[in-house]
């Protein structure tokens, strides 16, 4: 934000409780906010920011912020280790703003919407939900690009005093620039606010990037932090598997991602709850396979495991194959039941039946998710 | 008739000497399509099975009369081709490829507004018509040639739902996968506006899942101007909240894009929505059979 030009406090973060003085001292403010490095919002709430007036005082407040589990609504209830603070220079806020961009997905825009509400800080999304008329909108373009009479439009419905209009568009315009040069999906800063001396500062941000763009953007893959992410996700992203990890029993692993959801319903409409999501991808070979396995498997909440595949693309023998190595590999003791349905789906069955593997064979969508259900009731 | 593919729809391949490229062009070619060119650059003048390679697409459209494009490019060059084959005067345009940066996707769909050229895709399975071809890669023997349209966000899920319909004898005039990018050319809207006009199709199979409005768009488009029934599927009822980060996200849909916001607008707009995937087949057949049709 700073390289693009938007005013934000001074300050540095750190692992260690002890350099917290050091660094609040250095800063050389009266007060300083101490905050809980995660990426959630909320933070505020669930007491992970903490203002102090001295140094010992910074000190004592990171020693309780870091190691605490903290827990917001967009953390989900288990909450999310403090690993760093943030400490910065405490401001004397008059107003706080907040303004975003996003892609509007919605076929009448389909281009990045600047949002702005005067009604900024805390419960933003409760502004939106009951009094959407408070947040301003304006869709730029990407012919045009951001243009100033749309800054002027925000910042005249922000109701701000003269001499902030043209700064406020300086600062959306910059934002802008921030969103489209490094491929992001969302930039927020919430709150921007206006200080007693009438300068804005950007005092907390978020941005999403592009996962897709990330091949043009070095800088910011190295930004990357795995701390902040599952485990076993992380591993999934290597292997190029989409996984994501819930809470059920039941684990799958199905190709695409619209069928991977599809399956999940239907463990959880046959009794069953589902332990992930798992798309293996539309050119699933033996090894990906097998890697896909010994991801959903070291879930040790799995008790049962349902192979659903609809060949298209991928071939269901090869699919077969790679189960079969994947499982004697691995030693695999979970029951599971297998669908393969599609493209060389019969050579497929034949492997498996002359396999030592076991597992129960599906032929239908629902017949597969009922079994599976079972064998964890 | 169908919609978008028909007897005069002459191919080319964006990036045929691919991996898959010229698997699926091969695949295609089995189908029944006429794929009269391949275009990879620098690959000018070799042939593919006989069918000639250019460098431009412009080339494949005066020495071989290409009006439709498949593209199976890498993700980075997939903008790039789309809008080639729009200069080159290619009507219909699907583009296969997987990772596009969204960014990329917002410039070329205002790119294209004005040129006739109509872009499927990107990130998505194809268009299929039995009986006249395939763009794309849907598996060829779950086809079969009938009276629903079938237009879907999914990949594996849109051949599932075509095999349960031929599974039940019933076939299909045109299946489009649109692809599931938060920015697609070809719209919810669009297919169900082509198959309202289409005199094969007598009733539309509509796949959707969460996230986004497009669903909630096509419903508007069901309750005023589709007078042939359309029979649902909103995949990921059961998926949890994602763990999203920010508002904004929540604050441009407004608390739409969840399954029980989609299913309700669907069902209040008119539309059949059946809540078992294994039965949308079913679904489909039971209101064939309630209009007479089947």
């Amino acid at each position: 934000m700073r390289e693009y030009g938007i005013p934000v406090p001074k300050g540095s973060v750190t692992k260690r409780a002890s350099q917290a003085g050091k660094i609040a001292s250095d800063l050389g403010s009266e007060k300083v906010v101490i905050k809980a490095q995660i990426h959630a919002g909320g933070r505020g709430k669930g007491g992970g920011i903490k203002l102090a007036s001295s140094p010992e005082e910074a000190e004592k407040a990171a020693q309780e912020i870091i190691g605490m589990q903290l827990v917001t609504h967009q953390t989900g209830p288990e909450g999310k280790k403090v690993k760093k603070v943030l400490i910065e220079e405490a401001q004397e806020i008059r107003q706080e703003l907040y303004v975003g961009i996003v892609i509007d997905r919605s076929q009448s825009s389909e281009q990045p919407v600047i949002m702005a509400s005067a009604a900024g800080g805390m419960d933003i999304e409760e502004v939106a939900s009951k009094t959407p008329e408070k947040i301003i909108k304006v869709g730029a373009n990407p012919v045009t690009s951001f243009s100033i009479f749309q800054g002027r439009k925000i910042a005249f419905g922000l109701g701000l005093d003269k001499p902030l209009i043209g700064e406020l568009s300086a600062i959306l315009n910059n934002l802008y620039r921030l969103f489209i040069e490094k491929d992001a999906s969302l930039v927020e800063i919430n709150p921007l606010i206006i200080t007693e001396n009438n300068r804005f500062l950007a005092l907390d941000a978020k941005i999403n990037f592009d996962d897709d763009a990330l091949y043009r953007h070095p800088r910011i893959k190295g930004l990357r932090d795995p701390d902040e992410e599952d485990p076993l996700e992380v591993i999934a992203k290597e292997a190029e598997v989409n996984y994501i990890k819930l809470d059920g029993n039941v684990g799958c692993m199905v190709n695409g991602a619209g069928l991977a959801m599809t399956t999940m319903d239907l463990i959880k409409m046959a009794g069953g709850e589902p332990a992930n999501f798992l798309d293996v991808g539309g050119t699933a070979s033996p090894e990906r396979i097998e890697k896909a396995f010994r991801i959903l498997t070291s879930d040790k909440n799995v008790k049962a495991i349902l192979v659903n595949i609809f060949g298209g693309i991928v071939r269901c023998d090869r699919v077969a194959l790679g189960i079969i190595e994947a499982a004697s590999n691995m030693d695999l003791k979970l029951p599971m039941v297998v669908r393969l349905q599609g493209t060389n789906s019969e050579e497929a069955r034949k492997i498996m039946a002359e396999s030592t593997v076991r597992f129960e064979v599906a032929e239908g969508l629902y017949e597969a998710a009922e079994k599976a259900a079972k064998m964890v009731i | 008739m169908s919609i978008l593919l028909d007897k005069n729809t002459r191919v080319v391949i964006q990036g045929m000497t691919g991996k898959e490229g010229s698997f699926h062009a091969r695949e295609a070619i089995k189908f029944g399509t006429k794929i009269v060119a391949g275009m990879t650059p620098g690959k000018g003048g070799q042939e593919f099975d006989g069918i000639p390679v250019f460098n431009r697409v412009i080339d494949a459209v005066e020495k071989e009369g290409a009006n439709a494009s498949g593209i199976f490019c890498p993700a980075a060059f997939a903008a790039d081709a789309i809008l080639e084959a729009a200069e080159a005067g290619i009507k219909l345009i699907a583009c296969m490829t997987e990772g596009v940066p969204v960014l990329e996707m917002v410039k070329v769909k205002k790119a294209l507004r004005g040129t006739g050229s109509r872009l499927i895709g990107p990130n998505c399975p194809g268009i299929t018509t039995p009986g006249v071809g395939k763009i794309g890669f849907m598996p060829n023997f779950i086809h079969k040639e009938g009276n629903v349209g079938i237009v879907s966000r999914s990949g594996t899920l849109t051949y599932e739902v075509i095999y349960q319909l031929t599974s039940l004898g019933i076939g299909q005039s045109t299946s489009i996968g649109i692809g599931g990018d938060p920015i697609v050319g070809t719209t919810f809207t669009d297919a169900l506006e082509l198959f309202e006009s289409d005199s094969q199709t007598d009733l539309v199979v509509l796949i959707g899942e969460i996230g986004g409005t497009a669903e909630e768009e096509a419903a508007q488009l069901i309750k005023k101007n589709m007078t042939k029934k359309v029979v649902t599927f909103i995949a990921g009822q059961t998926a949890p909240p994602g763990k999203r980060m920010g508002h904004a996200g929540a604050i441009i849909s407004g608390g739409k894009g969840t399954a029980e916001e989609k299913v309700k607008t669907l069902k209040d707009a008119g539309a059949i929505v059946e809540s078992n995937p294994a039965n949308i087949g079913m679904a489909a057949k039971r209101t064939l059979e309630e209009q007479g049709l089947l």
